[in-house]
């Protein structure tokens, strides 16, 4: 584990509960992320693992509950708030103009001037530094997205919303729509924003990609916790167990982590 | 991606002869306004051949003031365009704010300059008006701005009245393109040579202040090579139509105010943040809203803009045709106007194309025209051929997006 572990999370999500209509979404649901760690949001379809993002990202209110950002107890009620934390979130749909080429979905919304026209030599010779940072490898930034490989999309994307001063990341199934190769780029890119400090979030379906860039994997099953693994020393049987169910209401005392919710769970 | 480079799939780039190379990146390029430079070459020889005034300094200059008015109103219908909206409106708004003008000025007895600027304020009216109805109720311009076309018609007869023709003689609307720009030495009139040549220095002047600013901040930069040629193919146009034309009458004062859009126009879109915004809007408005660019705002000032350009565009040619009647904007403007934009190489699903699109569409539907007219040939043939270029002309683009597609471009 992260050296990181031991200290506060920079995100803590305690006893969150959020309904829609006759459908309680999430009850009474706890969930931490570690700045220098990527932890995984698991479960199966319906178990609220969007819901428990949209409430991060500012989309959906919580009705219940409180959210803690790095020791403070703060009040996520739009995006705008979310950002303005540093919560960047890459929805599937990555959100990026395919006309236009990768400095200008870097800068998109942000773009930089000299007086009025647009600085295109400092937002290029930015973008430049931040893929190398990042190890992203692009043919050139001047290509137009359309151009552009599944993986290097992925890539351009997440690249955007960690450079700007981000402190957490969630990543909605990074890796579903792309090939063995460019899962792999994204895989690589996600342990680089890791040595790079900055607490990620992955969600997948996918178990090979989280047992190998995950440290630790968080279960949602029906709108419930259903336990907190560390990946070492936790097979993908139990994983599976507890993503169906099969295991439901059985390890919330024996996760391997328990220690790192800091008492604060069943508040 | 180093990949790549090894991939065994790729055989082409390394195997083959010059030509087969050659045709292989044929095949991948984006060919951007190439072959409709050559379509315009084309139609220009046969024209010629047809008629041997064709390429005279008398039809040229002709033809140069025919086209600005259409190229102007083309330019706003190329704005539209990148937004994935269409602005059918365009020919009516035309009519209707030169008809304001006119009958500000004629009949109300108010000064040229403030009439004119009376129309270009009805085309503000008339863009924020629909743009307005495209965002705040989600219909698509193609249906609002579809009413606008039947609607702005019904007012401009109304405005007209009854007699239906207003003759224009205000000095400073005539002149706005009745004036020709001639060098005449002895007179000290030089201003066409003047700015055109301030226009050559700034155009190369900007690209190799861009090439150094690359140069030193360690980007990659352009060759000499390509930057020179670059300018001298934009220094052989400009003066070019500077001796063709003072060949002639001079250069018509609307193709000045025409060129002068285009550069205002290119600068826009390309260099500034809203420039760079309506093109986002176009290519993915979601992404756009996300990144908390406001859609609304850009939208309605696409469609001001639009309307402005077409309300100057009308001012314009009823400038040249010296009235304003219930004909102005009608008939088969507004479809030229799209053609334009769309033969000059604009996407109609947004984001893609550049407002230099207004200026070549123009020039091949106005030759066409212009051509056809000098063969005394009748308007069904005019039509079908016009047709049958539009569709040439889409159709071309189209390949060339599909070739680039399916070579994973």
């Amino acid at each position: 584990m992260p050296e990181s572990s031991s200290q506060v999370p920079i995100l803590e999500m305690r006893g969150v509960s959020k309904r829609f209509g006759a459908v309680q979404a999430l009850s009474n649901v706890n969930f931490d992320a570690y700045a220098g760690e990527v932890v995984g949001l698991v479960g199966d379809n319906g178990a609220g693992k969007s819901t428990l993002i949209k409430c991060v990202a500012g989309i959906h209110p919580v009705d219940d509950g409180e959210i803690w950002f790095e020791g403070r107890r703060v009040h996520v009620q739009n995006p705008k708030d979310a950002t303005d934390l540093g919560i960047q979130t890459v929805y599937q749909d990555l959100a990026l103009c395919d006309n236009l080429d990768v400095v200008g979905n870097l800068y998109l919304g942000r773009e930089q001037t000299s007086r009025l026209p647009l600085d295109e030599v400092s937002m290029e010779k930015r973008s430049l530094e931040i893929l190398r940072t990042l190890s992203v490898s692009i043919p050139s930034v001047r290509t137009i997205i359309a151009s552009l490989s599944g993986g290097q999309r992925q890539s351009v994307a997440i690249s955007r919303a960690v450079m700007w001063n981000s402190k957490l990341v969630i990543l909605d199934e990074p890796t579903a729509a792309l090939g063995v190769l460019q899962s792999h780029q994204v895989l690589k890119l996600i342990k680089n924003l890791r040595e790079q400090g900055l607490a990620v979030v992955v969600i997948s379906h996918n178990l090979a990609d989280i047992f190998e860039v995950v440290d630790r994997i968080s279960i949602l099953y029906l709108g419930r916790n259903n336990g907190v693994f560390n990946v070492h020393g936790t097979s993908q049987e139990q994983i599976v167990g507890a993503i169906t169910g099969a295991e439901f209401g059985n390890n919330n005392q024996e996760t391997a982590q328990n220690h790192k919710r800091k008492g604060g769970s069943s508040k | 991606m180093s990949s790549m480079a090894n991939d065994p799939r790729i055989v082409s780039e390394q195997s083959g002869n010059l030509i087969q190379r050659w045709w292989h990146r044929f095949g991948q390029a984006d060919l951007g306004s190439l072959p409709i430079v050559f379509g315009l070459i084309v139609i220009w020889l046969v024209f010629q051949a047809a008629n041997d005034k064709f390429l005279s300094p008398l039809n040229l200059t002709n033809l140069l003031s025919q086209i600005a008015a259409l190229g102007t109103i083309a330019v706003g219908a190329v704005l539209v365009l990148l937004l994935g909206e269409v602005d059918l409106s365009a020919g009516a708004v035309s009519g209707l704010c030169a008809a304001v003008m006119a009958v500000l000025n004629v009949k109300s007895g108010v000064p040229g300059p403030i009439a004119v600027l009376a129309g270009l304020g009805a085309g503000v009216v008339v863009g924020f008006f629909q743009g307005f109805w495209v965002t705040r109720f989600k219909i698509p311009s193609f249906i609002v701005t579809l009413a606008g076309q039947i609607g702005w018609i019904g007012l401009l007869l109304f405005v007209l009245g009854e007699t239906g023709t207003v003759n224009l003689r205000d000095n400073f609307i005539v002149g706005l393109a009745g004036t020709f720009l001639k060098r005449d030495v002895p007179n000290g009139e030089l201003y066409s040579w003047l700015v055109g040549i301030l226009f050559i220095l700034i155009f190369a002047g900007s690209f190799i202040w861009e090439r150094q600013r690359r140069k030193d901040a360690g980007l990659q930069f352009r060759s000499i090579g390509g930057l020179i040629f670059q300018i001298a193919v934009v220094a052989v146009l400009v003066i070019g139509m500077l001796l063709i034309t003072d060949a002639d009458r001079g250069l018509p004062s609307s193709m000045v105010f025409f060129i002068a859009i285009l550069v205002l126009f290119d600068f826009i879109t390309q260099r500034t943040v809203f420039g760079r915004h309506i093109y986002a809007v176009g290519g993915n408005p979601e992404a756009a809203r996300r990144a908390s660019i406001n859609v609304t705002f850009i939208r309605i000032s696409v469609f001001v803009l639009a309307s402005m350009l077409a309300a100057f565009g009308g001012i314009l040619a009823g400038s040249r045709l010296l009235a304003v009647n219930q004909s102005s904007g009608g008939s088969d403007l507004l479809l030229d106007v799209i053609a334009s934009a769309v033969i000059g190489g604009t996407s109609l699903f947004g984001g893609r194309g550049t407002v230099w699109s207004a200026l070549l569409g123009a020039l091949v539907i106005g030759s066409i025209s212009n051509g056809m007219d000098l063969l005394a040939l009748p308007s069904p043939i005019k039509f079908m051929i016009t047709g049958g270029v539009l569709l040439a002309a889409v159709t071309i683009e189209a390949i060339s997006r599909q070739r680039r597609e399916s070579a994973g471009r």
